[in-house]
Parts: C-alpha cells; structure tokens; sequence
C-alpha cells in the first residue's frame, strides 16, 4: 500500500471504531432505560 | 432456469471498509418501507404502548429488515456482481468482505430478536424472527433462483412488519393486520414484475428465472393485471369490516382505481425493449406510493378515530 493508501486505511478503521462506540453507547443507554420503564410497569 | 453459485473471496476482509458500506448493507431504503409499514401496524392497534417500547419495537423491525437484507446481499454476491442494478453494492464492489458482511448480519439478526423480546415480548420477537428466516432461507437461499414463483411466496417476509407492530401494542393478532399482511403479499407480485420487466437483461445475466424470462413479457403483463385486480380487491376488505374509516375508504378506492389504471397500461403494453417500458416504469414507481398513502391512511383513520 501506497502512504496515502495506508493513511485512508488508518482513517476508515478509526471512523469504523468511533461509529461501533457509538452504537454500543446507545444500545447500553437503551437497555437502562427500557429497564426503568419495564420496572416501572411492576 | 437454474444458475451456479460461486463463492467470492473474502477481498477486503473487514479492515478496510467504510462504515457506510455496512450502513449500505442493510438496505437502508428498503429499511425505510418496512419500518413505515410496521410503524401503521402499531399505530392502528388499539391499547397503549410506551413511546420508548414503541420506539424499540421500531428499532428492532428496522435492524431484523436490515438483516435479513444483509444475509440477502450475501447469500446473492455471485447474482449481484452480474446485473448493473446491484454490482456496485459492498459485497460484489469487494469493499466488505463475504464473512464479514455475514458477521455483520447474524450479529444484527440475533440483536433485532433479542432487543424485541426484551423490550416487547415472545410473540413479537417470534414474529421477527420468522419473517428474518423466510426471507432469508425460503426467499433467498430456496426459492429465488428456482422458480418465477419466487416473489409471490417470497413475498410474504415483506408482509410481516405490520403484523409485528401489531402484536407489539396488543400481544395477539386480529383481522385487520392480517389484512394489512395480505395487502403487501399481494401488492409484491406486480411491483416486482413491473421493475423485472424492465431490468429482465439484468435478470437473465444472472440466471434468476422471473417470470419475464420464463413465460414472457405478455404472461407477465396479464399476471400483473390479475394480480392488480385481487389487489384493489384485498385493499377493499377493511372497510368491509368496518375495520377502517372514511378517510382509508377513499384513499384506498382513489388510489386503487389509479393502481389499476397504470396496471391496464402495463396490460396494453406490447414493447419488448426496455426503453419502451414507460409504462411498466410508471407502474413500479406508482406503486411505491400506492402502499405508502394507503398504509397512511390506515395509521391516519386509527389516529383520527381515538
């Protein structure tokens, strides 16, 4: 791979890491607040 | 008609590829169509839902269609890379990898399944995971490259979405989204072969054995005005049974009365050239529209009647 060709490879790899973070950030808050309101049918 | 698989290497693995091309993966405008149709389905149930449980069932109708388009995109690498429509598409293009592209898809599937059981309940999440393995093992792997029935049977994964938001307002089943399930599996067979009419070079490339390519462009025609007719008549049966109000009433006749106007034309038609195909473009783009004001309606009759 060319340097540029290994920066962009770099790059997509950190955007792809970033959106995975993200992803899993929502799925933790939408699992504790799907636990608030299921505990709050009981 | 039967084509040969060939398996396509893991080219870019999964290292190098963007993350829109995962986004791309699960068919986001296809997506779009089942999330609307299942969204009518919650909204025309009577009882109360959450918003939050709503929005989760949503969510997890999104990523299940998703998929299940994933896991289609797949499984149909090897037909992709051959029509023009679909060759620029991740998996084919090599920007993601066939394992990871598969990865990504069961790792979505299981999610979609999981989060509707959590959130809503067994007989939703059950619900999801039928319409993932119809249209992946029934649609995809079995019937599509077998047989030009492969839309009209296949076409009832695309049904699904409504009966699930359905079933996520009030845990069981009743006439009306049966009906709505009923009008999609009949609406997929003419808006499927009014687009293969068109694109059925592409088709045949591939070897997928549509009905254009196996009984012909006039056989097509008639079955799309047959299937256009049962389909204006179905679109008739909640108001029947008083399941619906005014407002669908006049939509779903209006826009019926049009769907059938632009299937005669595809009828009448007698062009074997794609570039002839004006009218059979007009009824697939029509018919987009069709489901979507009349799906409205519905959502808009529940809404108005509360």
């Amino acid at each position: 791979m060319t340097p540029e060709e290994t920066q962009a490879f770099y790059a997509r790899r950190a955007a792809r890491s970033r959106v995975i973070g993200i992803v899993l950030a929502a799925l933790a808050v939408l699992f504790f607040l799907l636990t608030v309101v299921r505990m709050g049918k009981h | 008609m039967q084509s040969v698989r060939i398996t396509l290497p893991d080219v870019a693995g999964g290292a190098a590829s963007d993350w829109r091309d995962y986004f791309q993966l699960l068919k986001p405008r296809v997506v779009a169509l089942v999330v609307f149709t299942g969204a009518v389905g919650l909204i025309a149930a009577p009882g109360h839902i959450h918003p939050l449980i709503a929005f989760v069932a949503i969510l997890a109708i999104a990523l299940g269609a998703g998929a299940a388009g994933a896991l289609n995109q797949w499984w149909e690498a090897d037909l992709d890379i051959r029509m023009k429509r679909t060759a620029s598409r991740p998996v084919p293009a090599g920007r993601i990898g066939a394992k990871s592209a598969f990865d990504f898809a069961m790792v979505t599937a299981v999610a979609s399944v999981f989060l509707m059981q959590v959130a809503v309940g067994l007989f939703a999440a059950a619900l999801l995971l039928a319409s993932i393995l119809f249209y992946v093992l029934i649609y995809t792997v079995w019937l599509k490259r077998r047989t030009p029935q492969n839309i009209v049977i296949g076409g009832a994964a695309g049904a699904f979405p409504p009966l699930i938001g359905w079933v996520a307002v009030t845990g069981n089943l009743a006439p009306l989204p049966i009906l709505l399930f009923a009008i999609i599996f009949v609406w997929t067979p003419p808006h499927f072969w009014a687009l293969a009419m068109f694109v059925q070079k592409d088709y045949a490339n591939a070897g997928v054995p549509m009905l254009p390519l196996t009984h012909g462009n006039a056989e097509t025609r008639r079955q799309i005005w047959l299937y256009s007719l049962g389909l204006v008549a179905v679109t008739l049966a909640p108001i029947a049974i008083h399941a619906t109000g005014l407002l669908y009433a006049v939509l779903a006749v209006g826009l019926g009365a049009a769907f059938l106007w632009f299937a005669w034309g595809t009828y009448r038609n007698t062009a074997d050239e794609p570039k002839q195909m004006k009218p059979e473009k007009r009824l697939f783009g029509y018919s987009i529209l069709y489901l979507f004001f009349l799906f409205a309606g519905v959502a808009a009759d529940a809404v108005i009647a509360r």
